[in-house]
């Protein structure tokens, strides 16, 4: 049997999905089933007095929840700071209040507006300056929500005893998912059960949920994933609540209870990217040997914990870059405002790290007077090299490859030499980021996972993958059947995957970190591995043939399924405590090439071109890893371009498609994508993670190519033309 | 809410009466009258183009289409595309090539791209993109979904 990992098996959900018969939540329909929506306040931070129903309306056949009917008022999470439903405290002005059901969907929408919230208004704490200063406390005293701090050799006081210092204040805005299918959850109460179905990347963080609100035991939740239109992230935490809220109307009406988000809801209330400040300050040698640097990392977490902490930490662990640094202190501090909570976005504090770590080191290289990429790929990760937390690089680093590929081609050295090209008024330039990107949980966390999966064989010579890992539009209904039927040595065709229901698969942890394929799917291999091992014992003690054994065993309940737990690799060791250690088993390397043009009237810019080369471990299909790494950029590119959330007043001023604006087929540059496998030995056929690591390298690659071309340097994303034109009036402008 | 009103139409091939209130979104009767519910809302205001369909050959978006104005005219949906055993050469290529990745974009992809086959059987590149221009991918990236057409039109092509 010819292997299947390494080649492009067309996606398995792909004929569903192109001929409309994928059924997503909203395409499901229960018996007697509402329609639920959600009243929420309209200001940042108020104490609540009280809900009101207008006594003049018709309130017949529908049914009204607030935090009275909650069990337990506190989804949990990593704090259970954030109601189910607010009781007395308004902290962002998308807060949930309370909930209504009706079967005529025409009467919700008019019930909506027969709410009233009595709210007395307090003073909100909208940015990360206003936290900092602490003049209104919604956290402790200090509106902290975490802090780390990384030190390695003397730290960044090393800075100052430097040949060159260089210092610079980098800055990101939010970023909204728009993942084209809104939230949305159907819930149900099958006597004691309850049951859910919907939109959502992790079975297991909804079961938990449910769980705590209702106080129900494990058996008593069924969380079933429907198929899914994106996540990026937006689906990793925030699905919980929707599906409470569902829950909750079903409990207090007894019918099933249909949720789901309207886009201008889902943009407001739902989580988005931390805004994030990161300060540095560099030192290095004359020729551009990088010693010592001091960062300060700052994000807004919103107005509940969520999983601020991990994003936190991920940031700070990726703040010092692909680059070796002897002296290194990162200082890291997530602060609370009365704005919709920050969480889980693709790369997951990484992007804004690396955005300023990249756009440090392109100031460093012009303060020296050197072209970026060669300062970059001077200061290098290599093996053996230790990162700022103390971990040895051991095996797996194809940066240097990713570099040489990118540059080759993508034409940037002759690109940079000519100088940026200016055709009337248009300039054109071209610009690299190097980066990296950390698979799997950070540091302890996939110890604590212990992610499973189960692979069954079944009658017929057919296998069952089952797993709580879910496709959300990446691939890994495909991928996962790929490793199985490898390492089962069938054809993939042979192999089924189980719909993710808490009821009928394992939990192998959150479908999040870049954690699928390389940390659940090296389970999947060693439980296909395993069963094979079974089947060839078999085949010897009885002196059959594979499929007389392969029935025989699927015949046996005791022998058909292996159930595999995730073993974090030996000799990876992290301390919580001091923040050191090997934060992540391995990582992915990258470099990106942008080429822009600039309108030099109105400002505009045009990504022309994009090649990305991508250290992956081992491709397990090329197509779509390639998707990925392509899909993952021109979020980036939005990012960095023309997706801005305005906001006043705590309020969301541009929550729509129509003014939050993400990029078209005529905004997307042709893509080129080079696949670097420096292979990962723990990884199934050596594969690392993949999912994250794009979305970091976009918006500076495309910052330096603006400067390229204009000469205007830009510290903060998005650049939107207003930006280039404040910049070029500010001096530096061709 | 308006007075419900005869209506016949063709869908997917089909002629259909059906009582609805004019106003009714071409969307809504689709999904919930007719069952078709491949065609997807992700905005419903005519950004996104999930909700894509083709109203007399021409993409529209099924969102911003009033029951009303369909009356003798006629509708096709993705379900009038082909089926999971017979795909048609756009379909088979939107997979094949990767343009497919969540796939909630992709029906209404599928209908702006067919419409633009029919139109230009061997379209370019830019031609390709100014056509999906109206169908937000949130997903790939757009490449492999210009890839995918340009393969469609190949495969069209060779087998007319």
């Amino acid at each position: 049997m010819a292997p299947s990992i390494g080649t492009s098996v067309p996606r398995v959900d792909g004929p569903a999905k192109v001929c409309g018969s994928a059924r997503y939540v909203d395409d499901l329909v229960l018996p007697g089933m509402l329609h639920g929506a959600t009243v929420r306040s309209d200001v940042p931070r108020g104490r609540l007095l009280g809900v009101d129903l207008d006594p003049a309306f018709d309130w017949t056949g529908i049914t009204v929840v607030t935090a009275d009917d909650v069990p337990v008022n506190a989804v949990p999470l990593i704090e259970s700071d954030q109601p189910v439903l607010a009781r007395d405290e308004i902290r962002h002005a998308y807060e949930p209040v309370a909930l209504l059901a009706c079967e005529d969907r025409l009467r919700l929408a008019q019930a909506l507006r027969h709410v009233t919230l009595r709210v007395e208004p307090l003073p909100p704490v909208l940015t990360i300056d206003d936290a900092l200063a602490a003049r209104e406390a919604i956290r402790g005293a200090d509106n902290v929500i975490k802090r780390y701090r990384i030190t390695k050799g003397r730290g960044g006081a090393a800075v100052e005893g430097c040949e060159v210092v260089v210092r610079g204040v980098y800055e990101t805005g939010w970023q909204e998912h728009v993942y084209i299918e809104p939230n949305g959850m159907i819930g149900w109460w099958d006597g004691d059960t309850a049951r859910v179905e919907g939109s959502l990347q992790c079975p297991y963080y909804v079961q938990k949920g449910i769980k705590g609100v209702f106080g129900l035991p494990d058996d008593g939740v069924d969380v079933t994933q429907a198929v899914t239109g994106g996540g990026f992230g937006g689906k990793e935490e925030y699905p919980t609540l929707v599906a409470l809220h569902a829950l909750l109307l079903a409990k207090k009406s007894g019918r099933p209870v249909k949720l789901v988000y309207g886009r201008q809801e889902d943009v407001e209330a739902s989580t988005k990217r931390h805004p994030s400040r990161v300060e540095i300050a560099s030192g290095c040698d004359r020729d551009g040997t990088l010693r010592a640097v001091s960062i300060r990392v700052l994000f807004d977490g919103g107005a509940y914990v969520t999983l601020t902490p991990v994003v936190l930490s991920r940031g700070a662990l990726h703040a010092c870059g692909a680059y070796r640094w002897e002296d290194v202190t990162v200082e890291a501090v997530a602060v609370a405002t009365n704005t919709p909570p920050n969480g889980a976005f693709r790369g997951f504090g990484a992007p804004q790290t690396i955005w300023a770590i990249e756009r440090h080191l392109d100031r460093v290289a012009r303060t020296l007077g050197t072209d970026p990429v060669a300062l970059k790929r001077k200061n290098l990760l290599r093996l053996g090299d230790t990162t700022a937390t103390g971990q040895t690089l051991k095996e797996s680093v194809g940066v240097e490859e990713c570099v040489e590929k990118a540059m080759a081609a993508s034409g940037y050295v002759e690109k940079r030499e000519r100088g940026p090209v200016v055709t009337g008024r248009t300039a054109r330039g071209v610009g690299a980021a190097i980066f990296l990107h950390g698979a799997g949980f950070t540091g302890s966390g996939e110890k604590y996972l212990k992610g499973k999966v189960a692979v069954d064989l079944l009658p017929g010579g057919r296998a069952r993958v089952r797993t709580g890992s879910t496709d959300i539009g990446q691939g890994t209904e495909t991928v996962f059947r790929q490793i199985a039927a490898d390492g089962l040595g069938i054809g993939v065709e042979n192999v089924d995957f189980a719909v993710p229901s808490t009821a009928n698969v394992p939990d192998s942890g959150p479908t999040v970190a870049s954690r699928t394929v390389m940390v659940v799917g090296s389970i999947v291999d060693a439980a296909a591995k395993e069963l094979r091992a079974r089947l060839e014992a078999e085949e010897k003690a009885r002196g059959a043939t594979r499929s007389a054994a392969w029935e025989r065993l699927a015949a046996d309940p005791a022998r058909a399924t292996s159930l595999v737990q995730y073993e974090p690799p030996p000799g990876v060791v992290w301390d919580d405590a001091t923040y050191s250690g090997d934060a992540y088993p391995a990582y992915g390397w990258a470099c990106d090439v942008a080429e822009v043009e600039v309108d030099l009237d109105t400002f505009e810019t045009k990504v022309t071109g994009f090649w990305a080369a991508v250290d992956v471990g081992r491709v397990i299909n090329p197509t779509l890893c390639a998707g990925q790494v392509e899909g993952g950029t021109l979020q980036a590119i939005g990012w960095a371009l023309t997706e801005k959330l305005v906001t006043k007043d705590g309020k969301i001023l541009n929550p729509r498609m129509t003014n939050y604006i993400v990029p078209t087929s005529l905004d997307a540059p042709p893509f080129t994508t080079t696949l670097v496998e420096a292979a990962y030995s723990r990884g199934p056929g050596g594969a690392k993670g993949v999912g994250e690591l794009p979305m970091d390298g976009g918006a500076p690659a495309v910052a330096a190519a603006i400067e390229h071309a204009t000469g205007l340097v830009l510290d903060r994303v998005p650049m939107l033309p207003e930006d280039l034109f404040e910049a070029s009036v500010k001096g530096g402008a061709r | 809410m308006s007075m419900e009103t005869n209506i016949t139409l063709t869908v997917n091939g089909s002629v259909v009466t059906l009582e609805a209130p004019p106003a009714a979104r071409l969307l809504d009767v689709l999904r919930e009258r007719l069952g078709l519910t491949g065609t997807k809302e992700g905005c419903g205001e005519g950004e996104c183009g999930a909700c894509t369909v083709l109203l007399d050959g021409v993409p529209v978006n099924a969102c911003l289409v009033a029951f009303g104005q369909c009356d003798g005219r006629e509708v096709t949906t993705v379900e009038g595309l082909g089926s999971t055993a017979h795909l048609t050469p756009l379909q088979e290529a939107m997979v094949t090539e990767g343009g497919a990745q969540c796939g909630i974009c992709t029906p209404g992809m599928l209908l702006s791209a067919e419409a633009l086959l029919r139109e230009e059987p061997r379209p370019t590149e830019p031609q390709i993109r100014e056509a999906i221009a109206g169908n937000i991918c949130r997903c790939t990236g757009y490449q492999r979904i210009v890839n995918a057409v340009n393969e469609a039109a190949r495969r069209r092509e060779a087998r007319s």
